[in-house]
């Protein structure tokens, strides 16, 4: 294909990338201050979903501080915080038991007076709605495909998506080019696993002095559920079965308003096992004795998945470069003891907009290259010292649950996360597959329709649509990989990890042998990024399909 | 000549629709919405008539909630001219009928004085298929439904149709309400500039009460429920049981 077409040109003070949490707060800012300083500043937000809140999925509990700091007037202007946390429970489950954990030795992080059980996809519709009133170009239906540079190295921004390119690689007859959008300073808050972000971590070597990022997947599903069974305000979370001890993971329920319950799973992939299946593990979690009865009688209404990053402050990357900066997710500032980082990511994009604004106050034309002004406002900011006293959680549990449990009361109750060590998380998570041989294959459970239930039936609740005559947006380095080493060596994994059923392994008819083949259904893709961080051979890349495609998540 | 669109802000065709617990319609709190496809395709035709030179203006109009801006704005942006809100109702939940439609868009259509008004055939959230019909016999003009290719020869319209039995070919006089089918065209893609610059092409707001009509229902919705789930199958031993069964049990053969 052509590479030297002629593309459109915009110019910003600012553009970013995501319309998350992180992304809108650091636009609302920027936005804000200018108004303050009663000065024009040009701010340009592109979301590769249909809309804004279509590809969010979270919990979840929002911890409102930094919306206190960015909105103090949220409530006024109607921001979806409609129900307060009200009981809590965390229960630690055995196969027909389950034991709760006293209050008083719950670690004071895991307490959740004064936060909300929230839509954090409609808490997003609000942040956009906030942002464009204020005057942010905010553009749902844009992916970043590219980051563009100067000749100097700096960041000059993002070229969008093309439109209408065919599966063969052609342009169709709809065929429109992306642009460039070029900006003095571009934030990068695509979310965890942002695959701009992974390629500048790699450009400008991010993460030389950190320990590689652990990550996890969370797969959720939104019930309405028989009244009798409804508490509003109820947050459950359990750990245990049925994971194995030494796999990390855990469940969170969530009772809404409506008779609405959010209920999700979340285990790290940083597990051994190949034939293990996060999707799998969920659904039977559902059938526990305890849990059971929440369903019964219920309708589940939506399904969806993401991975989220779980490394904390071992593993946040230098937060800048030249034109710059990684905000929010895409940093890696989600609180895991908290199981939060919705006001982690927001207050990490409120920083990073300060710092621009000043730096654009000093020099409007040619401000100052890199914004080192967002690290040290970072590094002062309530962000950095949560962050710090949840460090020596997660890796923890390393040495399975009963120990990481032991060692986070210890580390969290006794000594408040100020202990004078600093635990590491050993590996990448695509390093830890053992090889088939030495695992135990795993039988889960047919689904029965009615609590449990199949991965296609489940995607179909995702809402996600791509448009079909598209390049294969899951790309593989070497197509000869997935064959002669996931599936020899590991039972092909990507089957179970994947949590939409894109990836099959099917008889090659070609072959006439019985051997397989790698079949990608990319149309499933709910972009949670598991496969570009479980792949053991790292031979997964992600990249952004047509703008717009993706999971359309209601409520989510 | 100016060609009048009507568009309609509707769930997003890739949304699975979700019926209320008290069955009283189709859950649209939060979910995307966006423009009825076949009127996508109308607007599509309209523009492609305008840069064809055969149509001067392209007039985007709508019904309903004060959000259904944002579906005025994917017109203009992708290069309706201006358009018209008539802000018919502030629950998301109100359907306006074709009736109340119908007469409102005549009454517009006096206003503008387009030479052809193109619509979808119909709205893909109630399938009415009625208000391009309605629109014709209110305003007197030559009905064509089921577009799929539109010629303008001075004042004839030369269009194919969509029918059961294949394509029909039918002249008609001007002025004409056109309802669009699937395969009119196919709707471009938008570009983000031309989305920067339709925020600033113009977007009158109306309301019912300056047209003089009411758009009380008409109808009452007695209960919106989903089709029943399909039972699970069996599985047969043998073609001898499976054609037994088909015999006295499904009564299919006998």
């Amino acid at each position: 294909m052509a590479e030297e077409i002629e593309r459109d040109v915009m110019e910003f003070d600012v553009l970013i990338v995501g319309g998350g949490p992180s992304g809108l707060s650091a636009a609302i800012r920027l936005m804000q201050l200018a108004q303050e300083s009663e000065q024009e500043i040009s701010v340009c937000l592109v979301e590769k979903g249909s809309e804004i809140g279509a590809h969010i999925l979270s919990g979840a509990i929002l911890e409102p501080t930094a919306l206190n700091e960015l909105i103090p007037d949220w409530k006024e202007k109607g921001a979806p915080l409609n129900t307060p946390v009200g009981a809590e429970k965390i229960m630690f489950l055995s196969e027909t038991g389950a034991v709760s954990t006293p209050q008083m030795f719950m670690p004071p992080a895991m307490h959740n007076h004064g936060n909300y059980i929230i839509s954090l996809g409609n808490f997003c519709r609000w942040l956009g709605e906030q942002a464009e009133a204020l005057g942010v170009d905010v553009y749902p239906g844009f992916t970043a495909a590219k980051t563009l540079y100067n000749a100097d190295g700096s960041v000059k921004g993002i070229q969008t998506g093309d439109m209408g390119i065919q599966r063969d690689g052609t342009p169709g007859p709809q065929y429109e080019p992306g642009m460039e959008l070029h900006a003095k300073y571009t934030f990068f808050a695509e979310g965890c696993r942002g695959h701009l972000g992974k390629a500048l971590k790699a450009h400008f070597d991010l993460e030389k002095d950190v320990q590689p990022q652990t990550y996890g997947i969370g797969i959720k599903e939104l019930w309405e559920i028989d009244p009798a069974q409804h508490q509003p305000g109820l947050v459950v979370h359990t750990a245990g079965w049925p994971l194995k001890p030494d796999t990390y993971g855990g469940s969170f329920l969530y009772h809404l308003e409506d008779n609405q319950v959010a209920v999700g799973f979340v285990v790290g992939l940083d597990y051994k096992n190949p034939y293990l299946s996060p999707f799998e593990e969920f659904q039977r979690f559902k059938t526990h004795p305890k849990i059971r009865a929440t369903f019964e009688g219920g309708r589940r209404i939506s399904y969806g998945a993401r991975a989220l990053n779980e490394g904390g402050l071992q593993c946040l990357p230098k937060l800048t470069f030249p034109g710059g900066v990684l905000t929010g997710c895409d940093a890696g500032t989600l609180n895991m003891p908290k199981i939060k980082g919705t006001h982690t990511a927001m207050k990490s994009g409120m920083l990073a907009a300060e710092a621009a604004f000043e730096a654009l106050q000093e020099n409007a034309e040619s401000p100052a290259a890199e914004l080192t002004a967002f690290t040290e406002k970072f590094n002062n900011s309530w962000v950095y010292d949560e962050l710090s006293a949840a460090r020596n959680v997660r890796p923890s549990f390393k040495w399975g649950l009963w120990v990481g449990t032991l060692l986070t009361g210890i580390d969290q109750v006794l000594l408040r996360g100020k202990a004078p060590w600093t635990l590491q998380h050993g590996h990448s998570d695509h390093e830890t597959l053992v090889h088939k041989d030495k695992a135990a294959p795993i039988t889960y459970p047919r689904p029965d329709g009615k609590i449990t239930f199949d991965k296609l039936s489940s995607v179909f609740l995702s809402g996600t649509n791509h448009e079909e005559d598209q390049p294969i947006h899951l790309t593989l380095k070497d197509a000869s990989v997935p064959v002669a080493t996931n599936l020899a060596l590991y039972d092909g994994p990507e089957q179970r990890f994947c949590p939409a059923g894109v990836y099959e392994y099917v008889e090659d008819e070609s072959k006439q042998d019985g051997s397989q083949r790698l079949q990608i259904n990319a149309q499933n893709c709910v972009h949670c990024k598991t496969c570009d961080i479980k792949d053991p051979t790292q031979n997964i890349v992600w990249v952004t399909p047509e703008g717009g495609g993706g999971p359309n998540y209601p409520n989510m | 000549m100016k060609i009048l669109v009507p568009v309609k802000r509707v769930i997003d065709y890739s949304v699975k629709a979700r019926v209320k617990s008290d069955q009283s319609g189709v859950e649209l709190n939060n979910v995307k919405m966006s423009i009825n496809p076949f009127d996508e395709i109308a607007i599509e035709e309209a523009i492609r008539l305008k840069e064809a030179g055969t149509a001067s203006e392209v007039i985007a109009v709508s019904i309903g909630i004060e959000k259904t801006q944002e579906t005025l704005r994917t017109a203009l942006a992708m290069g309706a001219d201006r358009a018209i809100l008539i802000n018919a109702t502030d629950s998301v939940d109100v359907d306006i009928e074709p009736l109340a439609v119908a007469k409102l868009l005549a009454k517009v259509t006096a206003e503008e004085a387009p030479g052809m008004v193109i619509l979808g055939k119909q709205a893909i959230d109630n399938d009415m298929n009625a208000t391009g019909q309605m629109l014709s016999a209110l305003l007197g003009w030559s009905q064509v439904t089921y577009a799929s290719k539109i010629e303008v020869d001075g004042d004839t319209l030369n269009v194919t149709r969509e029918v059961d039995d294949g394509l029909q070919n039918i002249t008609a006089k001007m002025p004409a309400v056109v309802t669009a089918d699937l395969r009119l065209n196919e709707p471009r893609y938008v570009k983000l500039p031309n989305i920067m610059k339709a925020k600033k092409k113009p977007l009158e707001m109306k309301t019912p009460e300056d047209y003089g009509i009411d758009v009380s229902p008409r109808l009452a919705v007695q209960s919106v429920v989903e089709p029943p789930a399909r039972a699970a199958g069996i599985k047969v031993e043998s073609v001898t049981e499976l054609l037994d069964k088909l015999k006295t049990e499904a009564e299919v053969l006998s």
